[in-house]
């Protein structure tokens, strides 16, 4: 430690931190609020997930066996919220406590105790998420996007979720300022923005992002509180309002949202590609431009998900357009993540396989989002299981690939210990086999006609609805070896050196010791 | 090194604040645009009275739309009922339907009524130059009171639609609301 940063400063910078519960509670340094993030996000992962694996259970064969059709809707409303807000968007924002400062020389994050409230504020709401189930008339069930007249008509559980949206909404801003402040203020000497590695990019533009479109969802389901609660009529035909106005005010945040929950996982894939093809990022700046591009277009493009809800052709015709026009930058990226390998020295350790699943299915995923981003297709195909598996391929194969991805990459950094690469390599085999087995017939049960978010089905869909179903239930066990395979690391892994990936060139990896000590950079270090 | 609580960072975090709270603001001021927008395009041109343009202005004697009247209350103690219950008539021709509210209470009850339209794109094709929907209706204890609409259905009407319904619904509004416009 002292060799990295030369201890000028006296002890009080050192490993000195309350112990037990109270050093989790009061801490402001970022490694650990990073750890929380990661850890709350992969318990809420396994919520949600046992709520997917209810949803399959039920489907699993057609009639109503395990879910009332109340407790269903349920079930698949608060599986979506869990996921969005509770294990995908906070995993990230874990990944960028831990990354930004390592990777751009920086001691720490800005403003260190409003990380921690960023961080806390989470319990709170997910606890109100959870528990809503167990209120009289249950939880929010009409669906993740919580459309009214359903959302104005539901009970308690509504509320509860309105508020858990208020508080991570809050969380989620406090987060960003944070980390835009620490990027744009705190990076070493030396690092131009242009030098930065490409997560710490775009994390920035994320970041962004969502300042730009929280508050509206605040704003959102603030107009739905008081619709149901204080007389107002935003979306109440009754007193002269539009459901359909939230539809659009809805999307206005919701479409941005999608590239928050994949934006930084572009940035890590970044990351993982270069390494084990031991090539620098093919492409650097085309790679900064098109994620940029990427954000400005997403939003302008929300109304794609209304096409069937009345609209003028005209708009219809902007709205695929502007949308099909997202596939440019997005094929920039995946050229350059291909050009990167093109040559490259490659091997295949388990980040570098997830990296490398990951662009092979997010390319699925985004195909069959150009093919839903036609208007008269998606005529066809809006809610179906088309849609589910398009919106499954992007965010589990893309999303929690990358998070995976990240997390074999940099859990050396972290804990100062390797990970078991054959259970590593283990668990991306069963996640591949098992995610496609769930979702790819998935496309086939869309096309054929099946309604997302009902409990029962024609019979002619029971047996692709028995594959997914299996597969689904394989995907979910196969996590829990992802815990293991972390437990174990954490507890008895073998020691890490300092550059286990010998193609890594960032900061975190050339300039600190292996784990990263408890206060780093607190010299910055000089980029030449 | 640069210090958490620097200045520049305290500005920096100062402008963002200020700038969600500006985004937070846009979202409401989303409603109103998105109801300006509305009523410059002609989209959802629900409660106003058309004008009818002099060229559309002939009737297609060669064809027959039956018309369905529906009527419903919501949350308000009043009987509402159309005279009749449908209508045989030509495209261009106009037409006036009336239609009877009665409060049954011993309250003044304030109610305006929202149309609905099937099918969904009936309302381009459907012109109204007088509706007891336009404007907010206050009945007194026990009164009955017998309302008009004028429309016509323009000759534009797509070939394959025999049948339309023309459906309003009085939802209660509270003591002293002004008319909701749209």
């Amino acid at each position: 430690m002292a060799a990295v940063h030369g201890d000028a400063h006296g002890h009080e910078h050192d490993d000195h931190h309350p112990s037990g519960i109270m050093r989790w509670i009061t801490t402001t340094n970022h490694k650990d609020i990073g750890t929380m993030y990661l850890w709350f996000s992969f318990a809420m992962f396994l919520t949600g997930g046992t709520l997917a694996l209810g949803i399959r259970a039920e489907l699993f064969q057609p009639g109503i066996q395990i879910l009332q059709p109340e407790l269903f809707n349920q079930f698949t409303t608060l599986h979506g919220l869990i996921m969005v807000f509770g294990a995908i968007m906070p995993a990230f924002v874990g990944f960028a406590n831990w990354q930004v400062p390592l990777m751009i020389g920086a001691p720490d994050m800005a403003f260190a105790r409003m990380n921690n409230w960023s961080f806390w504020l989470l319990i709170p709401a997910a606890t109100l998420l959870v528990s809503s189930f167990f209120v009289p008339g249950g939880a929010a069930a009409g669906g993740w996007t919580f459309y009214p007249p359903l959302s104005t008509q539901g009970g308690l559980g509504v509320d509860l979720m309105i508020f858990a949206v208020h508080i991570l909404g809050a969380s989620s801003i406090m987060g960003s300022i944070n980390i835009i402040t620490t990027i744009l203020n705190m990076r070493a000497p030396g690092m131009t923005l242009m030098k930065m590695p490409m997560f710490v990019w775009t994390w920035l533009i994320t970041a962004y992002l969502l300042v730009l479109v929280m508050p509206v969802l605040a704003g959102t389901v603030t107009m739905l509180l008081t619709d149901r609660h204080f007389g107002t009529s935003f979306f109440n035909a009754a007193g002269g309002g539009d459901p359909v106005m939230f539809q659009h005010i809805f999307w206005f945040f919701g479409h941005p949202e999608v590239y928050i929950m994949i934006l930084p996982s572009f940035g890590i894939v970044s990351e993982v590609i270069p390494t084990f093809s031991r090539k620098p990022l093919f492409g650097y700046s085309s790679m900064v431009y098109a994620t940029a591009s990427i954000a400005i277009l997403s939003c302008v493009v929300w109304a794609h998900h209304m096409f069937t809800a009345g609209m003028p052709t005209v708009g219809q015709l902007f709205f695929m357009y502007a949308t099909m026009l997202i596939a440019v930058p997005t094929g920039v990226k995946v050229f350059n993540w291909t050009a990167t390998m093109w040559q490259g020295s490659m091997s295949f350790e388990t980040p570098m396989l997830f990296a490398i699943g990951f662009i092979f299915l997010f390319v699925i995923g985004g195909f069959s989002g150009v093919i839903c981003a036609i208007v008269p297709i998606d005529i066809q195909v809006q809610d179906t299981y088309y849609v589910i598996a398009h919106f499954h391929y992007v965010l589990v194969s893309g999303s929690l690939f990358a998070l995976f991805a990240g997390a074999y990459y940099w859990i050396p950094k972290w804990t100062g210990r390797m990970y078991n690469e054959t259970l590593g390599k283990t668990h991306f085999w069963l996640s591949m086999f098992f995610f496609n087995l769930t979702f790819f017939v998935q496309h086939f049960l869309g096309l054929a006609g099946m309604p997302r978010r009902i409990p029962d089905y024609n019979l002619q869909f029971a047996d692709f609805n028995m594959i997914s179903s299996i597969g689904a239930f394989g995907f979910g066990l196969t996590q829990l070896l992802f815990l293991y395979v972390m437990i174990n690391c954490i507890r008895s892994g073998e020691k890490a050196p300092q550059k286990p990936w010998d193609g890594a060139t960032t900061l975190e990896w050339t300039h600190l010791p292996t784990p990263a000590p408890y206060h780093s950079f607190e010299k910055p270090p000089v980029i030449q | 090194m640069v210090n958490g609580n620097s200045k520049a960072n305290v500005l920096m975090m100062k402008k963002l604040l200020l700038f969600t709270l500006i985004m937070f603001v846009f979202g409401y001021a989303l409603v109103p645009f998105y109801e300006k927008f509305c009523e410059v395009t002609g989209i959802n041109n629900l409660l106003k009275p058309d004008v009818l343009v002099k060229d559309d202005n002939w009737v297609d004697e060669e064809r027959w739309i039956a018309v369905e009247f529906d009527a419903n209350t919501r949350g308000l103690p009043w009987q509402f009922k159309p005279l009749q219950r449908s209508a045989r008539i030509h495209p261009g021709e106009p037409v006036t339907v009336m239609y009877e509210i009665a409060n049954n209470s011993e309250r003044e009850v304030i109610g305006q009524a929202i149309p609905s339209y099937s099918p969904r794109f009936l309302d381009k094709h459907l012109k109204k130059f007088e509706c007891f929907c336009f404007t907010k209706q206050v009945l007194k204890p026990n009164e009955t009171r017998q309302m008009p609409v004028q429309f016509v259905i323009e000759p534009g009407l797509p070939a394959d639609i025999n049948t339309v319904t023309i459906s309003y619904t009085f939802f209660e509004l509270p003591d002293g609301a002004s008319t909701i416009k749209k």
